[in-house]
């Protein structure tokens, strides 16, 4: 296992040195939430004002030639880091939007006579899971509504896994939409294996790459998946700017979401036709400098390494799980084990509510997410309001896991 | 402002010992609100007659503030007219929502100053007013008006 120089890392975030709550240190533990950005992000952003600034793929000055080159270098990036073709990345303002993109291609093509890929017919199934974010759960809901198809899910089980029951799978199944990583539990699921059963009765694969890009190297060719959507500010880029891949057959027919400027191939007073994608999918001016500075963030986590910040993060999550473990009165939910499980670490309080320990936690200068962190059903599957979430980041050291600990401690003794 | 100004000892009490919790009959109205950002519900229930609030009966999941809020609530109001309940449902919210710039008037709030403290975490002022709201929606329904 290769360690990180943590001490090292840290000095490249600038929000790190900060204290809060008078002068505690800051002890971020929700990059689950948004991850903090390091100088190489902030600098690419302002250097793009800076010099460049220009609307995109519009007019012929130098200015409008240096930002288009740029934007289009960092969809050349973004398609490497995730093994990708460039023009099967489109950028959106998040995972929120990539997936809704998703979601009303099939929308739309049902409800105007568009693709028959993307055109579903009642009786048809939607699978999704019990542990997805709202943002891979509520627009499922819409499209089934709109288009009379039915949705069904995966259960989770009790330790905090997919329940795959093979029968969920059938001829009726036309998507399948899961997440890469839990936001709630950490558990990874085995996407390849999902789309290999999917892929066998013709249905598509969405994956909800939110909380696994960041934190672990992915391929999308050995995912397997047909759509994989993920957040620039999760990845220590900025906010604004998020992606979706796609197959390049599938772009190809897929129905825009967003029309208007930059989209069109051809424009008369009663109809249009309209532009190859990506930019089919882009319309408007883009988050431009966001673009530049998601760039940059994948160029900084290439440099550290995927693998390398995955390891660290195993090695943070080993240790909170056995600190909390110690502690009575602490159930984890999720996993137990270190087995296919990433950086998120959420639990329960006897006795506290997760709003009262992260207030304890804030006065102690640590930082964690409460309340369902958008995933409802399944807080309510596990029969809880609300848990604490810790999630871990190439620049959390052992020390912030000690503090997670000693603040934790604290809040059950302050209630007891 | 630190974590001791929030937690008085008053609320940490409420808390532990909520007043007046379970659903009771009778009741003009029942409601049920939830705090979409955290999860917490509550089911409240009012009885109101001959112009005073008979019983305020709820059930509620929730973190300390909102616990200890909906339990104070209970010791103000029930027992009271309610052109003396109005003047304290308002300035409870006033002073929630007040940025913590809102001087607390014990004469009207009694033990809800107590709560003065919440009005500086922004990201708490919801929890301390889930059971206040819930009572004035309910109560609104009892008398057959709508909530605003
Ligand atoms: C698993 C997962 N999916 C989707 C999202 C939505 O991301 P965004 O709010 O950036 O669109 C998040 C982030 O909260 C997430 O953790």
């Amino acid at each position: 296992m290769t360690l990180l120089d943590v001490d090292t890392l840290r000095k490249d975030f600038p929000i790190l040195e900060r204290s809060v709550r008078g002068d505690r240190r800051l002890v971020y533990l929700d990059s689950g939430a948004t991850s903090q950005k390091p100088y190489a992000v902030l600098n690419a952003e302002r250097d793009f004002y800076e010099l460049h600034n220009a609307a995109v793929h519009r007019g012929n000055h130098q200015l409008a030639e240096e930002a288009t080159d740029a934007y289009e270098q960092a969809r050349a990036t973004v398609a490497g880091f995730i093994g990708a073709a460039a023009d099967e990345v489109v950028f959106t303002r998040n995972a929120t939007e990539a997936l809704n993109m998703v979601a009303y291609a099939f929308s739309n093509a049902t409800l105007d006579g568009g693709p028959d890929r993307f055109t579903l017919r009642p009786g048809d199934e939607i699978l999704i899971t019990e542990m997805e974010h709202h943002a891979n759960l509520v627009p499922w809901q819409q499209v089934a509504k709109r288009t009379g198809a039915t949705l069904r899910w995966f259960g989770v089980t009790d330790d905090g896994r997919l329940d795959l029951d093979p029968d969920l799978i059938t001829e009726r199944t036309r998507i399948v939409a899961v997440t890469h990583q839990s936001n709630v539990l950490g558990t990874i699921n085995p996407i390849a294996r999902i789309a290999q059963m999917a892929h066998a009765v013709g249905a598509i694969v969405v994956v909800d790459a939110c909380q696994s890009v960041p934190h672990m190297a992915v391929d999308v060719g050995d995912l397997g998946a047909d759509f994989v959507a993920f957040s620039g500010h999760k990845m220590l880029g900025p906010t604004g700017i998020g992606c979706l891949w796609a197959r390049a057959d599938l772009l190809a027919e897929m129905p825009p979401m967003l029309t208007g400027g930059s989209m069109i191939e051809q424009v008369f007073m009663d109809h249009s036709t309209f532009a190859p994608p990506p930019q089919r999918f882009e319309a408007g001016v883009p988050n431009i400098a966001q673009a530049v500075g998601l760039d940059a963030a994948c160029r900084y986590l290439d440099a550290v390494g995927l693998q390398a910040i995955h390891d660290h993060e195993v090695h943070l999550t080993g240790l909170a799980i056995e600190g909390l473990n110690d502690i009575a009165g602490i159930r984890i939910i999720g996993p137990a084990d270190l087995v296919d499980r990433g950086a998120a670490v959420s639990f329960v309080a006897d006795g506290v509510h997760p709003h009262d320990l992260g207030q304890v936690l804030d006065d102690s200068g640590v930082a964690v997410r409460v309340g369902h962190h958008c995933a409802w059903p399944l807080h309510r599957r596990f029969s809880i309001p609300a848990t604490t979430r810790a999630s871990f980041y190439l620049y959390n050291d052992e020390d912030d896991v000690a503090d997670l600990l000693a603040g934790t401690r604290r809040a059950l003794e302050f209630f007891a | 402002m630190n974590m001791e100004t929030l937690y008085q000892e008053i609320i940490l009490d409420h808390y532990r010992n909520p007043r007046g919790k379970g659903l009771r009959e009778p009741f003009g109205a029942q409601v049920h609100h939830v705090n979409p950002t955290c999860g917490d519900e509550i089911t409240l229930r009012v009885q109101v007659d001959e112009g005073v609030i008979q019983d305020i009966s709820y059930d509620a999941t929730g973190c300390s503030i909102s616990q200890a809020a909906t339990s104070v609530m209970y010791e103000q109001l029930v027992g009271q007219p309610l052109d003396q309940v109005w003047p304290v449902v308002e300035e409870f919210v006033r002073l929630i929502e007040g940025r913590g710039k809102v001087e607390p008037n014990e004469d009207v709030l009694g033990d809800g100053i107590a709560f003065a403290g919440v009005a500086s975490f922004p990201a708490r002022v919801k929890c301390a007013l889930l059971g206040w709201m819930a009572f004035k929606d309910a109560t609104l329904q009892a008398l057959g008006k709508d909530f605003t």
